[in-house]
């Protein structure tokens, strides 16, 4: 990322590319979201509004929930929006769809231009931390767009969660323009322009509120789903083998319960984790998810009156106790990923305890479990 | 919640305090205040907090700040673990409240 290169032609499949897919053509007018065009020297570009229609807010309803989300992405380059002229400013943001819509969403009534990334559809935090969205991409993106060519002035704003990926005095260095850290949310970009491109130092932090823990709440339950369709069923037929009365009985019995008891864990862990995140002890994600999963398994122990007095109850229990707190453990600790706050030194310390003990738990509570169902 | 703190004493911060300028650039891209300006140069008041996102290193333009950056996320790490794609997170979190994710295959 370090070595800058200005790309005149791009290096890689020069061979066998048409002329209009040199060097990023501009992007396309007939994007759904695409209102009308603006004439520019660098020829007629695209202008979009402030205001989202439905097929936005549907489109981002869908990447949330995962569908589409890998090439939920606009085509990258500048465009307009608004009316802006020669002195109206340059926001720079990802070409995953939702960055560039929350950015025009939050400029009502704004004239700017907004030079959009190929970061491959990703979002502009996830993109700087591979260094997609970085320096070389943006000196590349102010070549191809010929900026220089539309604007008077040479200031570009880019998000302040851009900043990992972009080393501000080498993209002055290279193409001349001066790097402008806007704040961290969009909603905020009106204020900052206002103020004369300053922030507050509440713009400026980054914080993990639960609207924004809520969100994440489906995409890390559609994440389970597949593992949850595969493990139910195993463990319901399983259930039907052993036990006092036939393989059905046995299966409707104690397998039901398995496969509500698993399915409490993983709500326990990607869905009450998130809600609870910054009010459960523990510093650790595993920590916080495996308290949940205790609660959880002495909740549903409790509803199920399960017969304590005697060994194939006992041990019925005491593998619940184990394999969900090790699963909504697990699940909390991934979500690590989605958080805020925590940085990678601290994962791998807390992984390296963690996961070996979510494995051990889980995999000792699945044996305890399948011989409390020889036994019984 | 004003701002979380995970595990203490983890993060690969260091600062060289004789080559800062006292500039301010890590101020402004550091999203967790982890960086105070004193008199002449920066110092660090709050270091638990650092996430390791690597914006006040490489934003440096002096070279006075070292950090091991990367992306703290457990599916990450069991990817990388695995050799799979190249240890990529699936989520991660983005202004105005999108905190939107992405598949990097640790999601699939």
């Amino acid at each position: 990322m370090d070595k800058i290169t200005l790309p005149v032609i791009m290096t890689e499949s020069t061979c066998c590319v048409t002329a209009q897919t040199v060097q990023d053509a501009l992007p396309r007018l007939n994007q759904a979201f695409v209102t009308g065009s603006i004439p520019t020297a660098a020829g007629n570009l695209p202008r979009v509004s402030s205001a989202l229609s439905w097929q936005d807010h549907w489109g981002a309803i869908k990447a949330r929930w995962g569908v589409g989300r890998m090439d939920y992405a606009i085509d990258p380059g500048l465009y307009a929006l608004g009316n802006p002229d020669n002195n109206s400013p340059v926001l720079v943001t990802a070409n995953y769809k939702m960055s560039f819509d929350r950015l025009r969403e939050a400029l009502p009534g704004r004239d700017a231009w907004i030079l959009v990334l190929d970061t491959k559809g990703i979002n502009v935090w996830c993109a700087a931390g591979k260094g997609t969205f970085g320096t070389d991409e943006l000196i590349k993106k102010i070549e191809s767009s010929r900026l220089k060519d539309i604007v008077s002035h040479k200031k570009l704003i880019i998000p302040q969660l851009g900043a990992p990926g972009v080393a501000a005095h080498k993209v002055k260095q290279v193409s001349g323009f001066k790097i402008y850290y806007g704040p961290i949310r969009a909603k905020d970009v009106a204020a900052y322009l206002d103020a004369g491109l300053k922030a507050t130092a509440e713009m400026r932090i980054m914080i993990f509120p639960l609207k924004e823990r809520i969100v994440l709440i489906p995409i890390e339950l559609v994440e389970t789903i597949k593992p949850f369709l595969i493990i139910a069923p195993i463990l319901f037929l399983l259930s039907g083998i052993g036990g006092p009365a036939g393989f059905w009985a046995n299966a409707f019995n104690y397998g039901l319960f398995a496969v509500v008891a698993f399915l409490a864990a993983i709500l326990g862990g990607a869905v009450i984790n998130p809600i609870l995140l910054p009010y459960l002890p523990g510093r650790a994600f595993s920590i916080k998810g495996f308290l949940i999963g205790i609660v959880i398994a002495i909740i549903l122990l409790y509803l199920r009156d399960i017969n304590l007095h005697a060994w194939p109850g006992r041990i019925e229990a005491l593998a619940w106790l184990l394999i969900i707190p090790a699963i909504s453990a697990y699940l909390a600790m991934n979500f690590t990923g989605a958080s805020t706050y925590t940085s990678l030194s601290g994962v791998k310390k807390e992984m390296r305890w963690a996961l070996p003990s979510e494995i051990a738990f889980a995999i000792c509570g699945l044996l305890i479990w399948i011989t409390s169902r020889l036994i019984a | 919640m004003k701002n979380s703190i995970y595990l203490k004493n983890v993060v690969t911060l260091k600062l060289n305090e004789d080559k800062c300028t006292g500039c301010g650039m890590c101020l402004d891209v550091c999203p967790h205040e982890v960086f105070k300006m004193n008199s002449k140069h920066v110092t660090i008041q709050n270091r638990d907090a650092c996430m390791e996102c690597g914006a006040c290193s490489k934003n440096c333009p002096v070279d006075a700040i070292f950090v091991q950056s990367g992306v703290g996320c457990a599916a990450a790490v069991i990817n990388s673990m695995l050799g799979r794609n190249d240890g990529e997170c699936c989520c991660g979190s983005e202004p105005a409240g999108t905190i939107t994710d992405k598949r990097g295959g640790c999601c699939s």
